[in-house]
């Protein structure tokens, strides 16, 4: 699927395909015209995506082709044992984790998980957690603590499933729950929005001692056609609607509200998914060193203070 | 029979001698009971015949529970910022601005100490009439200094939510006053000083997934519509309508997420009671 700032970019992209093959086919040198070719798309593919607007970096946190939380785990990992259920209601599948070694490392990897087709959509609820998937995940992280390894949260969701049931146990009490205890966690936390980071549904596994953002991703209190429909009365304003919400990771550090934003291929994630992962592999075992040097009631004390600061005010 | 012939047409009082019915001195509940609002008030705002709940503010909340109506406010003088510029219909300075005049409040939270039947307590009251009681910066700052005030002299903290979630327009930093407020709760917790988290109609969005939920004692009022989706989009989502009393207080106690209800015209006395269990 091609989002309608990435056409001129694909049109070309098949232009010097076609041209290499015409090329290889009948024996002629065009090298010339496919260097010329590839330096105009490697310009184009710069200056469009340096002057994403925030709508698009939202279209692009969706892409039906970006990867998902299992698919960086898989990328990432050299052994992944996933863990299921709450130990109480059932296993979410919208919410997956498990111990994982990343170069020798074991950490404990938890994360929203959409799917790639209708089957898997459905299976996975489009990624929206129910109660039980963030408790399983405080179970997760309550394992991790036990045995002394970090956790490394992907965040990846629409929301936290606004159901019938969903209220009935407890949705509310589940993300405050899990908000409240990951202030006290005694191993590193590391939090990063992968795709969509979408309020309570977010920040229920959101408490993290780093919070990152991969570059495009969105981090926000509402998604921007549910803003739209709320203050513009109408599902049209949508662009509007992120423009005013500064959702974006560039917003989003610009006011201090996360820690850092890692890097995704010219082009997204979605186009280099090889590319991406090994980014993401190398920031998170940097932060793990890093915060591994902390002792533990000041990675505590420091986490608490991070997110206190945060809010604006005139006294 | 003249008398009763109309001899002067239209109205006939001057303007100046005209007398106003005082706005509001009468409320009908929606079973259409009317009460005289001097009796309202006196009922701790529960409609005499059908036990209707009135919406009430942190006016009369501290009214209700503070003994003699006495206690210090905290940080009274905290008031909004534009971080993000935002603008819908209206920029978001012109809309607090509007909302201040209005209301006569500054944001959608007071807090303040003072003692109920002479137990000291913290209360952090959300206001619905600003904004439609809407979580951002303010609310959250108050919350955690107010819960700095308990950690500190080791006072009991009661906070009375009213909310329909977090406020869109500071965005990103509404969504961080949950992080933000539910730290403070753990340190509380941690320090063993008791949280009591009164959950009023309505309690909904970001507020009900992080402060309103993390009580050591969770209450409400009857009747209260609580939740962390709202109804209209839980109706849109599964295409259904909802049952009867769904997301009601006795609909969230019968699914155990609730200690008790209380009458609040019982509230205090309940409120200063278990306190001093606690403190025995």
């Amino acid at each position: 699927m091609l989002l309608e700032f990435e056409k001129p970019i694909a049109e070309l992209e098949e232009k010097l395909h076609d041209m290499k093959q015409l090329a290889q086919t009948n024996d002629v040198d065009v090298s010339e015209t496919v260097k010329s070719l590839q330096q105009k798309i490697e310009k184009l593919k710069k200056e469009t995506f340096q002057n994403l607007t925030r709508w698009q970096r939202v279209q692009l946190s969706r892409h039906p082709e970006r990867p998902y939380t299992l698919d960086y785990i898989y990328e990432i990992t050299d052994e992944f044992i996933e863990i299921h259920g709450d130990r109480n209601v059932k296993d979410d599948k919208a919410m997956v984790g498990g111990f994982a070694s990343i170069d020798g490392q074991t950490v404990m990897m938890i994360g929203q998980q959409k799917g790639r087709n209708t089957k898997q959509r459905q299976t996975r609820n489009f990624g929206m957690a129910n109660p039980e998937g963030y408790r399983k995940a405080l179970r997760l992280m309550r394992m991790a603590e036990k045995f002394n390894k970090p956790i490394v949260c992907l965040i990846d969701t629409p929301g936290a499933y606004p159901g019938l049931e969903a209220e009935e146990r407890g949705q509310g009490e589940a993300i405050a729950r899990n908000i409240k205890e990951m202030f006290m966690l005694k191993v590193p936390v590391i939090c990063v929005i992968i795709g969509e980071g979408a309020s309570g549904g977010a920040i229920g596994i959101g408490i993290g001692d780093r919070v990152l953002m991969m570059e495009n991703t969105w981090y926000s209190v509402i998604s921007p056609e549910s803003c739209s429909s709320i203050l513009w009365r109408s599902w049209e304003y949508k662009e509007q609607a992120a423009e005013a919400l500064k959702l974006t990771a560039n917003d989003m550090i610009g006011n201090k509200l996360i820690d850092g934003i890692i890097k995704e291929p010219l082009g997204g994630a979605h186009t280099d998914m090889k590319g991406a992962s090994k980014e993401l592999k190398k920031e998170i075992l940097k932060y793990i060193k890093d915060l591994n040097k902390v002792s533990v009631e000041d990675r505590i004390d420091q986490r608490i203070e991070k997110f206190s600061a945060m809010g604006a005010y005139a006294s | 029979m003249a008398w009763f012939k109309r001899t002067n047409k239209g109205i006939q009082t001057p303007t100046e001698s005209k007398k106003e019915a005082p706005d509001g001195l009468w409320y009908k509940t929606p079973s259409g009971k009317i009460v005289h609002m001097r009796e309202l008030r006196n009922n701790a705002y529960v409609s005499p015949e059908d036990d209707y709940h009135v919406r009430i503010g942190s006016k009369e909340y501290f009214e209700i529970l503070f003994d003699d109506n006495k206690f210090e406010e905290l940080d009274a003088e905290l008031s909004s910022g534009d971080p993000l510029k935002f603008v819908d219909s209206k920029p978001y300075p012109a809309r607090i601005e509007a909302t201040q005049k209005k209301s006569g409040l500054t944001d959608a939270l007071r807090s303040a100490v003072g003692k109920i039947n002479g137990t000291p307590l913290v209360i952090a009251c959300m206001d619905f009439g600003f904004i439609g009681g809407s979580m951002g910066s303010v609310v959250g700052e108050k919350i955690a200094r107010a819960i700095n005030h308990s950690l500190e002299h080791k006072i009991p903290f009661l906070m009375i939510s009213k909310s329909g979630g977090a406020r869109m327009m500071e965005a990103g930093f509404s969504l961080m006053q949950m992080a933000k407020t539910s730290a403070r709760l753990a340190l509380l917790s941690e320090a063993k000083i008791p949280y009591i988290s009164l959950l009023t109609d309505p309690t909904t969005g970001g507020v009900t997934a992080s402060y309103a939920m993390l009580g050591d004692f969770n209450i409400s009022e009857p009747g209260s519509l609580i939740g962390f989706a709202g109804p209209r989009v839980i109706r849109e989502t599964i295409g259904k309508d909802l049952p009867k009393g769904f997301q009601s207080a006795e609909f969230v106690k019968d699914h155990g997420f609730l200690d008790f209800i209380v009458d609040r015209r019982s509230l205090k006395n309940k409120l200063s009671t278990l306190l001093k269990m606690l403190e025995n």
